[in-house]
């Protein structure tokens, strides 16, 4: 699909996580079952670009992040840092590697140490990665990362611990101990769901300065497709560990063509109240099955309100709609 | 008369430090086939007005002063016995947030659609899961899933379930705090629907607690916005969205990123919700407030009617 590659790039990637089997099927030596979290995903990241992941809870967007910051090992596939292979890397590379690929978690109110201060949250990154040598240094990188995410004076956070923060100071916290190591690619999962409305936009406005400042690159992983539409270049939208949809943020939202992301679109409410006395036409139906048992051929066929014959035998491949705009469903070809 | 009334409503906890004034001299109405939005950040009071309306804060939370009138009947002061006899679920039901994820995991759903039933009722356990199933099946659900454990469901699913259970004793108002928020955007859309058509098919009244004001748009008649322990604002769905008054309510809904719209920026309110143990004097926004003048910090606002069934508490309108 893609041949350029961009800040990252993925290439089919794959990740079961195997389950156990009841002893009956161990006993009857039934086959290992698996859940297909990430079944096959390619991208390329451009530079300086924010690429959205959208999907349902479910869907591999969190482990699809996971695997590119190495938390996870991907199942197969082969992932590219600016062009270098970096699917298999020693325990020293892939140190290294985290200086350049960070990630921000969506909870910050578990993805902190409770036990530790904010400066011990901040200067962890530093002494693991051998980063600023003497003990000044690291108060000069931790101060500066603090000025970054606007935690001024840094005086009054540095001592504190998590719980003294509120949701936002967290947030802020967790970006600067990601943003310390000086990265080119942040992996943003949900960063903002967890927050409230008035301060989600102000972590997005955040996040926006900081990759002007800084040249950053993002993977921005949500299910609320109104801040990826806000916040993206590019999404992609993601069903049952595949990529079923991936253009610009307004084309995707303009003239989508998967009926899974027009279902998606349909869905999100709008602050509207003259929407109130109408029932909503959700043009699916039921819920997403388990990744467990995915459905042949197009795993989206059995909710799927146009499914015609082949839909249930063969897997629709992501192609080419429009320049730069790729949808997975046969409707492609019959059009 | 409406159907529920609350005066002057103050609801605090009690802790070693103070008490928390999470609900502070509060007074709403709701008519009947109603519905009002309440909506408001983490920790400006909504759900502690959903748990007093009930009269069952938990511990160390307590109505301290104030009157709830559901039908005309003063429930502040009642009894617990009597409270459970003849008011909570019989008049006024609540899902509580994240209701689906403590259904009981050792008890089919049937029987705890029917449990209400059994025990307030003294109905038959046969009788009453007849009757459950009745209940499934207005959610819009199997009614042979009676048999089934809620591990078997999927979120949707039990949600409904939850829903079922409220609705079982033909309560006349249901409280639904936060009835969508763990859901994915498919299923809260369908869920949305189901509470639009029961409201519509039940003549039911309905308080939706939410800090999604795109959700409760979809639902609410009348919406009020909590702040810090008070409503700052209430009106009309139609007005509130279109034409907020309020500087907190404008710059909320300017906060809300759009789908359907090309934005170049977010408006975000600078600091922090305030302390509830020592809110700030006089308007509790005031600090937050690009707008605040001489008497913010000092006098407290009352809730006005500024223009027709538009109410808002700020000095702006009154002594701007």
């Amino acid at each position: 699909m893609e041949t350029e590659n961009g800040v990252i790039r993925v290439e089919n990637l794959k990740k079961y996580f195997s389950i156990r089997r009841s002893f009956r099927e161990f006993l009857r030596g039934s086959p290992a079952k698996f859940v297909r979290a990430v079944d096959g995903v390619s991208f390329a990241i451009r530079s300086k670009e924010v690429f959205g992941l959208v999907g349902e809870s479910g869907c591999g967007k969190t482990t699809t992040g996971k695997l590119i910051v190495k938390l996870l090992y991907p199942t197969d596939g082969r992932m590219y840092y600016n062009g270098v292979d970096v699917t298999e890397l020693s325990p020293e590379e892939e140190r290294e590697y985290r200086k350049h690929v960070q990630i921000v978690f969506q909870d910050p109110y578990s993805s902190l140490d409770p036990r530790f201060r904010v400066y011990d949250i901040l200067e962890e990154p530093l002494l693991i990665t051998k980063v600023g040598e003497t003990k000044e240094e690291r108060k000069e990188l931790i101060y500066r990362a603090l000025e970054e995410v606007r935690l001024v004076p840094q005086e009054e956070f540095i001592g504190r611990f998590p719980h003294q923060l509120s949701g936002g100071q967290r947030q802020r916290v967790a970006i600067a101990r990601a943003l310390i190591l000086g990265p080119e690619f942040l992996v943003a999962d949900e960063p903002v769901s967890m927050l409230d409305l008035s301060i989600r936009a102000e972590i997005l406005e955040l996040m926006e300065e900081l990759k002007e400042r800084h040249r950053l690159t993002y993977l921005y992983i949500t299910h609320d497709l109104s801040t990826a539409r806000f916040f993206c270049d590019r999404i992609g939208v993601m069903y049952l560990g595949k990529i079923v949809e991936l253009t610009t943020a307004d084309r995707l939202v303009e003239s989508p063509f998967h009926p899974y992301t027009k279902a998606l679109l349909i869905a999100v409410p709008e602050p509207d109240p003259s929407q109130r006395h109408q029932i909503k036409e959700i043009p699916i139906i039921g819920e997403v099955p388990s990744a467990v048992n995915i459905p042949p051929g197009c795993r989206f066929h059995p909710r799927c309100p146009y499914r015609f014959e082949p839909c249930d035998k063969e897997e629709p491949e992501l192609l080419e709609v429009e320049p730069g705009h790729y949808a997975a469903c046969h409707l492609l070809k019959k059009a | 008369m409406p159907l529920l009334e609350v005066k002057n409503l103050k609801a605090y906890y009690f802790i070693s430090r103070g008490a928390v004034k999470a609900v502070d001299n509060v007074s709403i109405d709701l008519k009947r086939g109603e519905s009002l939005g309440l909506a408001g950040e983490s920790g400006c009071g909504k759900s502690t007005m959903g748990f007093a309306l009930m009269n069952m804060l938990p511990p160390p939370g307590r109505i301290v002063e104030g009157s709830i009138r559901i039908d005309g009947q003063e429930i502040v002061g009642m009894g617990e016995s009597e409270l459970r006899k003849k008011i909570r679920w019989q008049e006024i039901a609540m899902i509580f947030q994240g209701a689906m994820n403590v259904l009981n995991p050792v008890y089919t759903v049937g029987y705890q659609v029917a449990e209400p039933l059994i025990f307030h009722r003294g109905m038959e356990k046969k009788e009453a899961i007849e009757k459950a199933k009745d209940y499934l099946e207005m959610v819009g659900l199997d009614p042979n899933i009676v048999n089934r454990y809620p591990h078997e469901l999927s979120g949707g699913m039990k949600q409904r379930v939850v829903i079922a259970t409220a609705l079982i004793m033909k309560p006349k108002i249901l409280i639904a705090d936060e009835p969508t928020t763990a859901l994915d955007v498919i299923v809260q859309a369908q869920i949305i629907n189901l509470l639009k058509d029961l409201k519509r098919r039940l003549g039911l009244s309905i308080i939706v607690i939410s800090h999604d004001l795109s959700m409760i748009s979809e639902l609410a008649d009348r919406l009020a916005i909590m702040y810090a322990g008070k409503i700052v604002e209430l009106g009309s769905s139609d007005i509130v969205y279109t034409r907020p008054m309020h500087p907190y309510t404008k710059a909320l809904l300017n906060a809300i990123p759009r789908l359907r719209q090309k934005q170049e920026r977010l408006e975000f309110i600078p600091g922090a919700p305030p302390n509830l143990l020592a809110p700030p004097p006089g308007c509790r926004f005031h600090p937050r407030c690009p707008y605040r003048f001489e008497p913010c910090d000092k006098e407290e606002p009352e809730l006005l009617e500024i223009k027709p069934d538009h109410f808002v508490a700020c000095h702006l309108f009154t002594k701007g």
